[in-house]
């Protein structure tokens, strides 16, 4: 075995392709014949579609297909099934899909759109949580207690409430009562955008046997053929999903996106493929946005600094539709001591539906949000008690033995390593200059998918002696397919250039759950060592038999099979990949052809009504950032001069990927935490440009010192943790913990603008907080 | 009407009849088949379609197709020389300065604009001149450090 390829800093797989400007994404492939898709959307919030005539859309020459919702009323979504592929009866969002057209170009496309004549009735409309809970609220989804769902959401039938994920761990009451204090805070986040630099974009078509192939710059192929399968009413086998490399992900592209209404018309379209590339704006609006969030926080504490009771509300604003938003409803209630150990609490995590942009999964997965208001809420329990930040972090820190909000034994935890490195690199204690502040926050994110989400590869010897690593995890940037050449490389003892990772097709890659929740070094890995192995078993299996050598007595070294004392009995990996050649001139055995698969076991459903139980996720990754930023207080300015993070991942697979890594969930988490906010009026996104929706640019980039430890995980590949999304999550308190330490004000809703930084300042010398 | 133009493409000259509305983006992807400029927000603030037009770095979205008569373009495909690449790109693939790659190629470009201006910049003025190029994944700090490691490397 090459030991040394786990840990290694070995160059992306990827780099060379795009460098030189040679790597394909969707919106790079053209194919014969293709037509061109445009869809027409819901100038309304919420309305009643009286009619739609698309006659003379279907007469303006080019026009090849225009369907509606009456040509495919059916629903899609992954969890809770409440989406119509184009809006059927209602609108429900400014932005919904009413109309698609094929035509032979894009201005064709678009000029069809204008002969659509729409008549619709506005209805009363909703644009936040609250309103959206008010007994008198118009109901977006009158049909909700219909739809299907998968078994852990609790919608409220005949309310907006998509799903109420509960947890009850102790008495509450009890845990105040032998509380010495209690504080309360509110906080609030708002809807933001993945801003992917590639917008989403696929290409459909399907043949004379109705077998439908999407190219998709998607994350989750697999779960893009089975919910396209599922809308359309036909065979998982007769969907293929080709996904070549994507241009990020961060979520927003999971699940579903423009797929289903692209299908719809690919179906319409004769044959021909269709290509549909959003314009940025719909990439802002109608793609998903991460929901808004209201948290409302109670905390009990004793006066040495330990949390007794946590009741916590949660308000997420999911807008029109929740089909993937209450999975981040129900993670955040599980999640909600956050990194901390506590021993009685109440959660009630609320999914709301509004007639806002319809929410979905973004970096993070409702923990950025989250930990937005439960670590600020540290900090004002540690400033409350004139107690170091730091020192209440580590009294309350989660370790082994303490219990989660589900009633989960934690084990193998290394939180506490983390938050005392991120303080000693940001310099905690030591001194600092005037208007400048330091704080810190932890974190802790699993991974949210059902039980059965699984994973398989496929490992194929070629007679040079490389080898091809079939797998569908999709690269989205995070690295994927160089860390799993790694790790296959690692375990067949190959030069990790022998090894070439496919791109997803899903009639010829194994299955993969979806590219999410930071779980394919974990899962996929896992898979990928199996399928090695099995290889690697083969091609011993042969050798042994060849050199007359016990297996046991065999390794593989840089592509040679060999007995361990004694290299020179030796078969090259090359000569035994299609067979067992013997002297005779027959053979035996046949082409080495690995495969590997890796289901995460033992997660378990929760009690419905505690939301108690023994292991509601695979595993839980920690982490801690502390941040040292400069306040100008005649401008208001917040300055990020620099930020540590420490994570406690398991065990570093590729160390240049895994800095970058977090040196990216670093800026994303800073600019979240100053610029963005997707503007809403009454429903209306503002914003939709990155003209007036900022995100960080290369001048942002503060100092970053970055670190690891390394508590492995029981079933994690070589104890790896999955950690990509976790970067970004305590970056924004840890700034405003680090705002109050410099001016003594505190910022509770995201973003720290100048204007909310001035305001605070103002208060703060009228006597307010 | 279409109008004829002349111009160098990555060294090879190209004459071609375009129409006046045609954005110099669609010419060079759908025409030439040049795709590595890439399109990411059609409005010229995202830089992911940033090419060379004279050494300077254009938004080939914001600029036309007839504007580019007599000028000459180098899109990323045109930036190694014989299969040699150029120290930009050496020095992206060596700091890991890319992730999705989807912003890389408009990435490099801006960057070899400044290095043909600006041989031997400072970490600020790196920083100043990759700001009009949107990148959502690596947090900037190595696309930086490869640039200056490039212009280390040539000087």
């Amino acid at each position: 075995m090459t030991q040394s390829l786990i840990g290694a800093s070995v160059p992306r797989k990827d780099a060379l392709e795009k460098v030189t400007g040679t790597a394909r994404y969707v919106g790079d492939l053209s194919m014969p014949n293709m037509l061109h898709a445009r869809i027409l959307r819901s100038p309304f919030p919420h309305a009643r579609i009286r009619s739609i005539d698309v006659s003379k859309a279907r007469r303006l020459p080019g026009v090849k297909a225009v369907v509606t919702g009456r040509d495919f009323p059916n629903f899609i979504g992954l969890y809770l099934v409440d989406r119509n592929i184009f809006a059927v009866d209602k609108v429900r969002y400014i932005g919904d899909p009413v109309a698609g057209v094929a035509a032979v170009s894009p201005q064709v496309a678009e000029e069809a759109l204008k002969l659509i004549e729409v008549e619709y009735e506005e209805l009363p409309a909703v644009f936040d949580p609250f309103s959206a809970m008010a007994p008198d609220a118009p109901l977006i989804h009158e049909n909700l207690h219909q739809y299907k769902l998968v078994p852990v959401y609790f919608p409220i039938p005949h309310t907006n409430v998509a799903n109420h994920m509960k947890i009850r761990k102790g008495d509450v009451e009890e845990g105040f009562r032998l509380s010495d204090e209690i504080i309360e805070g509110t906080y609030h986040v708002p809807q933001m955008q993945h801003c992917q630099i590639e917008p989403h974009t696929a290409i459909a078509q399907v043949d004379a046997t109705g077998k439908v192939t999407v190219w998709s710059s998607c994350q989750s192929p697999n779960a893009v053929r089975k919910l396209l399968a599922v809308a359309f009413d036909i065979p998982v086998g007769k969907v293929r999903v080709i996904t070549p490399y994507v241009g990020g992900g961060f979520g927003g592209k999971a699940g579903v996106t423009l797929e289903g209404v692209l299908t719809a018309i690919a179906m319409k379209a004769g044959g021909r493929p269709v290509k549909l590339v959003y314009s940025r704006e719909e990439v802002f609006r109608d793609t998903m946005v991460r929901q808004g969030l209201v948290a409302k926080i109670k905390t009990g504490f004793k006066k040495d600094g330990r949390l007794v009771a946590q009741q916590a509300e949660l308000y997420w604003d999911a807008g029109a539709y929740c089909e993937y938003g209450v999975n981040i409803v129900r993670a955040a209630g599980y999640s909600s001591a956050g990194p901390y150990y506590i021993p009685y609490m109440k959660t009630d995590s609320y999914c709301i539906y509004t007639n806002n942009p319809a929410g979905g999964p973004f970096r993070g997965f409702g923990m950025g949000e989250l930990h937005w208001a439960l670590d600020q809420q540290m900090d004002r329990i540690a400033h409350h008690l004139s107690m170091d930040p730091v020192e209440v972090r580590l009294i309350n820190a989660a370790r082994d033995g303490t219990t989660t909000a589900t009633g989960e034994v934690l084990k193998d935890i290394g939180l506490t390593k983390c938050i005392n490195e991120a303080a000693r690199q940001i310099g905690w204690g030591t001194p600092k200059n005037p208007l400048t502040g330091r704080g810190i926050a932890c974190m802790v994110k699993a991974p949210a998918m059902p039980g059965n989400a699984s994973s398989a590869a496929f490992i194929k010897i070629n007679e040079d002696g490389s080898a091809n690593l079939l797998i569908t995890a999709t690269e989205i940037g995070q690295g994927a397919d160089t860390a799993l050449a790694q790790i296959a490389a690692h375990e067949l003892g190959l030069p990790v250039d022998k090894v070439t990772v496919s791109l997803p097709d899903t009639d010829y890659t194994p299955y993969e759950w979806q590219t999410v929740a930071s779980r394919i070094t974990y899962s996929a890995g896992n898979a990928v060592i199996a399928a090695a192995r099995d290889a690697r078993n083969q091609l011993i299996t042969m050798a042994g038999e060849g050199l007359g050598i016990p297996a046991d007595q065999l390794t593989i070294t840089d592509g040679v099979v060999h007995a361990v004392n004694d290299p020179a009995k030796a078969i090259r990996v090359a000569d035994l990949a299609l067979g067992l050649n013997l002297p005779n001139g027959s053979a035996r055995y046949g082409p080495v052809m690995g495969r590997g698969h890796f289901i995460p076991e033992g997660i378990e459903g929760l009690d419905p009504e505690t939301g108690q139980g023994k292991k509601a996720v695979s595993h839980w990754t920690f982490g801690v950032q502390a941040a040292e930023v400069e306040v100008d207080p005649e401008t208001g300015r917040v300055d990020v001069k620099k930020i540590a993070a420490v994570y406690d991942i398991g065990k570093v697979i590729n160390p240049l990927l895994a800095a970058g890594q977090t040196e990216g969930g670093i800026v994303q988490g800073l600019s979240v935490a100053l610029y963005e906010q997707l503007q809403l009026q009454r429903g209306r996104v503002m914003n939709p440009s990155f003209v007036d929706y900022k995100i960080a640019t290369a001048a942002d980039t503060p100092e970053m010192a970055i670190g690891f430890v390394e508590t492995p995980l029981a079933d994690g590949p070589y104890g790896a943790r999955g950690f990509a999304e976790h970067t970004m999550v305590p970056t924004a308190p840890a700034i405003a913990n680090a705002v109050y330490d410099a001016i003594g004000v505190r910022i509770t809703d995201l973003p720290i603008t100048p204007e909310k930084v001035l305001a605070a300042l103002r208060s703060k010398g009228k006597g307010g907080e | 009407m279409p109008e004829k133009i002349r111009f160098t493409v990555n060294g090879d000259v190209v004459e071609m009849a375009v129409e006046h509305h045609q954005r110099l983006l669609d010419v060079l992807r759908e025409d030439l088949a040049l795709t590595g400029a890439k399109e990411g927000c059609g409005g010229g603030e995202c830089g992911a379609c940033t090419v060379l037009m004279d050494n300077e770095p254009v938004n080939a979205c914001l600029v036309l197709a007839v504007e580019a008569d007599g000028r000459e373009i180098i899109t990323i495909e045109g930036l190694a020389r014989e299969n040699c690449l150029d120290p930009l790109q050496e020095a992206f693939i060596e700091h890991a300065a890319l992730q999705c790659g989807f912003c890389t190629p408009g990435m490099i470009l801006s960057a070899k604009a400044l290095l043909l201006r600006n041989p031997n910049p400072t970490e600020a003025e790196v920083k100043e001149a990759l700001s009009g190029n949107l990148c959502r994944c690596t947090g900037y700090k190595s696309i930086v450090d490869a640039v200056l490691a490039a212009a280390e490397k040539q000087s």
